[in-house]
């Protein structure tokens, strides 16, 4: 029973991931977990403020379900599948020791150093989520999807726009990591 | 009935996510910094099998089960809608460390400043819904 709690490896979860796209079609429904979002600011009244959350959000519930879905799906894996680290290269996790006093990979499944709730007293901290999340949210509908929207449902549908949208997802992840991360952590 | 099905493709994409370490903060750093084939596997594994397997259901026609239309539109093209939005969106992702999937999964394994970014997409969202018609499409 040791392949449940242990990491799934690229090959067992490249293949899951593609049968959810699967799975979403054959029921109608296309694999994307941002447009949720939009229901989400719909469903609350955003309509009044802008007419791009005027729209029919109950067609949309389903994409509400799939969220409570995954937040279920969060809770059964850390709880009963997992023993809640993560191993990266080793490459890795001395550069974020060394570089950003990040000492928790192999230990945690997030960094403690952000995401331990000791740093709900740190505006740094705090401002990094909060724009990181605005960014996630305003580039994913500008760019009209997210990772499982263009990278996987677009890509494997051949679409070009999709392409770009992910050459973009990579320059600005890339820019961050490489460019910004030495000047703010 | 439908509801209960889409609940459970949620649970099972919850799951692969949280497994695969998809969600870690520490994975997505790592894939940054091209340290690690991990992330790449799985993305690319995932588009081999999603490129052949929407190949089939075009040449076969294969309907959704309740007999209506697949959801494969094409997407009007544009550069400048996917470029931008793109190039931001990745900035977020590497920042907070997740993208929108994983941030669902991450609130239910239990991390509670992940809500502090959840808020934060939606905010921003919302402020897209704003800005929408100023903005280069």
């Amino acid at each position: 029973m040791e392949w449940i709690t242990e990491p799934w490896p690229w090959y067992v979860a490249g293949p899951l991931i593609a049968l959810t796209m699967f799975l979403l079609l054959l029921a109608g429904k296309q694999f994307g977990m941002s447009s949720n979002l939009r229901t989400a600011c719909s469903a609350v009244g955003c309509g009044k403020a802008a007419d791009f959350f005027n729209f029919d959000w109950k067609a949309q519930r389903w994409n509400l379900t799939v969220v409570a879905g995954a937040i279920i799906g969060g809770f059964i894996a850390s709880n009963y599948m997992s023993d809640n680290t993560v191993e990266i290269s080793e490459a890795t996790t001395t550069e974020l020791s060394q570089e950003y006093n990040i000492d928790s990979a192999g230990e945690a499944y997030l960094p403690n150093e952000i995401f331990s709730t000791d740093h709900l007293s740190d505006p740094k901290i705090l401002l990094i989520l909060l724009a990181g999340g605005f960014m996630v949210g305003f580039g994913a509908r500008y760019a009209g999807g997210c990772t499982s929207g263009h990278a996987i449902s677009g890509l494997s549908n051949l679409q070009l726009p999709s392409l770009i949208a992910v050459i973009g997802f990579f320059i600005g992840g890339l820019v961050m990591i490489n460019f910004i991360y030495p000047l703010i952590f | 009935m439908r509801y209960l099905s889409y609940l459970a493709i949620g649970i099972f994409f919850g799951i692969v996510m949280f497994k695969s370490e998809a969600a870690s903060w520490f994975r997505i750093y790592e894939m940054f910094r091209f340290d690690s084939f991990h992330m790449y596997g799985i993305i690319g594994s995932a588009l081999v099998l999603g490129v052949i397997g929407i190949q089939v259901i075009k040449r076969k026609n294969i309907k959704p089960l309740d007999g209506g239309e697949m959801s494969l539109q094409p997407k009007d093209m544009s550069v400048p809608r996917y470029l931008i939005g793109g190039i931001i969106f990745g900035l977020g992702w590497a920042l907070s460390g997740a993208c929108p999937g994983p941030m669902y999964v991450l609130a239910g394994a239990g991390f509670p400043m992940i809500l502090i970014v959840i808020f934060g997409a939606l905010l921003g969202t919302f402020v897209y819904g704003l800005l929408r018609s100023k903005l280069p499409h």
